[in-house]
């Protein structure tokens, strides 16, 4: 309440048009900037108000609840509508927070990795995809969702492309992210046309509200369900729609990867949240047998599948992006849980998430700007020539296997207790099962590092070469928020548990 | 079984236009075929959209009288907010009925989108034409094999 009195009140009450238009607005003007210095500074003031008016927003649900901004003054369900509400300010927060390490980090890494004469078109890029993933996530109208999905992808394949400077594989992973992900946005925009058949609205509100009035509504509603699960099956990444990814992750800029890996397909995700619990509704028969079986199933078998394909990685950036396949698996299997503490869970699993595995590829970035590395053979010594970056990549990775005092520990434990108090103690199994699988790919990185003696060059043993300041600075902060959830400090781990559980008592209220 | 066919003639030519697309996607190996196949995946969508906004009878949407309270506005607002409903509350609030404008807007926008995707996607094939010497999927994978194998970084 203290905090929330800081903030002017104009900033809160514009402020959920502000996160999307300055973004959007500033990217025009970041791209013909002509100086990259001036690009640079440009881009990450723009994040950094986005990150405080993100949090003002969040502060404003705790303590008021849900808002809703009509854009113009046209009332839903006629207008475009903005929903700030406890689902969609924390992963709000967390894009925007991303986005300012992301760019922080930017600083060294671009140097490394994008041509100078190209960088203020890159931060241009950088802004278009984070002004559409906020708007992604922030928008109350379905077709909206799209357009802004298609702003963030398009801009996301440009910049997975930039990496070609480093690595020309980028080319064909920016390609084949393209047509997959331009097959999933036609799925989704196709049930939605479905659903405007059926509701004749694109409020999602409107379109609930009309849906539970019909009990579910004919085929038609069922058909574009489906359509929609697809296609932001394929934004997520769901086990076997994942095929893109592994490159993407892999051979785009650092920087990138970062942003990619902890904020792009965590706002699809919210997505299917959002529909398969506001708009749609449990309480329909073939709702529930999509969480039950299709979501629960891709979840396990994902988990199990990609977890298996991580370890058998010689490069270790595609070893953390069969990872991610494998911890959306998680998160689903939160979502199929269906109780409002296995949706807690894996809500709680979506923020931590982004957290660890932005630590993780933020490291990783580290060890490509000082030794051109990324093969599993190359971390030998690493522990020595860069300590600090390792001792990053240990915490952070202790975390993604779930070591007590960490942040991923606390969300496993969660979604371990909502799975055994349903009564699913298979996936209890499963969950354990594929945290020792994370043990073996994680292990193999950090025993090469820390166990392996660093390389002879031309007679000489590399010598100690830390990563600059501005990598490490992001890294750490990242690192620290790991522990704070992990180990409760300053109340980090009960909010960020708040956080989740409002979202989810959200979900589960409407769904009721 | 027929009649059905021929009478929503319009869901037949979508559903082809859809399957052929994404038969081309899938089964071609040249990157231009594929976004041909792509385009035509989407353009189908088009279709989909733009058969939803008919409304039997109707007339194009386009207010013919401007009263000065702006009151003949309001079939067409109605119009917009329900496809279903459109011909009933239009026809009960003027002589006029209007198809649905709406899914032509959202349509438009998508257009624009297809474009985006396919000029990004094209220069996408250019550089890789360029790098790779090559725009065949399998080629390409085969250089990338050898690349794997041979470990060269730089």
């Amino acid at each position: 309440m203290d905090i929330l009195s800081l903030f002017p009140a104009w900033l809160l009450e514009q402020g959920p048009a502000f996160v999307i238009v300055l973004p959007l607005l500033m990217g025009a003007i970041v791209a013909i900037m002509p100086s990259r210095t001036l690009a640079w500074w440009a881009a990450l003031i723009v994040t950094l108000l986005c990150t405080v008016t993100a949090f003002g927003l969040l502060l404003q649900v705790y303590s008021n609840g849900a808002s809703l901004y009509t854009m113009g003054g046209w009332d839903p369900p006629h207008g475009i509508s903005l929903v700030v509400d406890a689902l969609s300010a924390p992963v709000l927060l967390l894009i925007a927070a991303m986005a300012v390490v992301t760019m922080v980090y930017a600083m060294p890494a671009t140097i490394a990795e994008v041509e100078p004469k190209k960088r203020a078109p890159f931060y241009a890029a950088f802004l278009l995809c984070f002004a559409g993933l906020m708007g992604m996530v922030i928008t109350g109208d379905a077709f909206n969702v799209f357009v802004f999905l298609e702003v963030s992808s398009i801009s996301t394949y440009a910049l997975v492309a930039m990496g070609a400077a480093r690595d020309r594989r980028a080319l064909a992973a920016a390609y084949n992210y393209l047509i997959m992900g331009s097959i999933g946005a036609t799925f989704f925009v196709i049930g939605l046309g479905f659903l405007f058949m059926e509701t004749g609205t694109l409020n999602m509100a409107d379109m609930s509200r009309i849906l539970s009035d019909l009990d579910g509504g004919s085929r038609v509603a069922k058909v574009g369900y489906g359509f929609i699960v697809v296609g932001l099956g394929l934004k997520l990444a769901m086990f076997p729609l994942h095929t893109w990814l592994p490159g993407a992750y892999a051979y785009s800029p650092s920087m990138v990867t970062v942003f990619l890996a902890s904020t792009a397909t965590k706002a699809a995700l919210y997505l299917l949240l959002r529909f398969t619990f506001t708009v749609f509704d449990p309480s329909f028969n073939y709702d529930i047998v999509v969480i039950k079986y299709v979501l629960v199933g891709v979840g396990v078998v994902g988990m199990i599948f990609a977890s298996l394909q991580a370890i058998f990685q010689t490069d270790a950036r595609r070893t953390l992006a069969y990872s991610s396949v494998a911890q959306v698996g998680y998160m689903l299997l939160g979502i199929g849980i269906a109780t409002a503490a296995g949706i807690a869970a894996g809500y709680l699993h979506l923020l931590n998430h982004a957290i660890i595995k932005g630590g993780l590829f933020l490291a990783m970035g580290a060890f490509w700007y000082r030794f051109g590395i990324t093969r599993v053979t190359d971390f030998n010594g690493l522990s020595k020539t860069m300590p600090w970056t390792m001792g990053a990549f240990m915490i952070s990775g202790l975390s993604l296997i779930g070591v007590p005092f960490t942040a991923g520990f606390v969300s496993k434990v969660n979604l371990t207790i909502a799975a055994a108090d349903k009564g699913w103690w298979w996936a209890v199994a499963v969950i354990v099962v594929t945290s020792v699988l994370a043990i073996i790919y994680i292990g193999r990185i950090l025993l090469a590092a820390y166990f392996g003696s660093p390389p002879e060059i031309d007679g000489e043993t590399v010598k100690r070469n830390e990563a600059p300041l501005m990598m490490l600075i992001p890294m750490w902060i990242l690192v620290f928020l790991s522990i704070g959830i992990g180990s409760n400090l300053f109340g980090l781990g009960d909010n960020f548990v708040m956080a989740s559980e409002r979202a989810a008592n959200l979900l589960v209220g409407i769904g009721g | 079984m027929f009649s059905i066919l021929f009478e929503q003639y319009n869901y037949a030519v979508v559903i082809i236009l859809m399957m052929t697309g994404l038969y081309v996607v899938f089964a071609s190996q040249n990157l231009i075929k594929k976004l041909v196949g792509l385009s035509i995946f989407q353009t189908s969508v088009f279709l989909l959209y733009i058969t939803i906004g008919k409304v039997e009878g109707g007339q194009p949407p386009i207010v013919e009288s401007h009263g000065e309270d702006h009151a003949s506005l309001e079939p067409v607002l109605v119009a917009a907010g329900n496809a279903k409903d459109a011909a009933g509350y239009a026809a009960g609030h003027s002589d006029v009925l209007y198809s649905n404008p709406l899914p032509h807007v959202l349509i438009l926008t998508a257009i624009v989108v297809g474009v985006a995707t396919l000029a990004i996607g094209l220069s996408l094939v250019v550089r890789i034409r360029e790098v790779y010497g090559t725009i065949e999927e399998d080629g390409i994978n085969a250089l990338d094999y050898s690349y794997n194998l041979e470990g060269i970084e730089e």
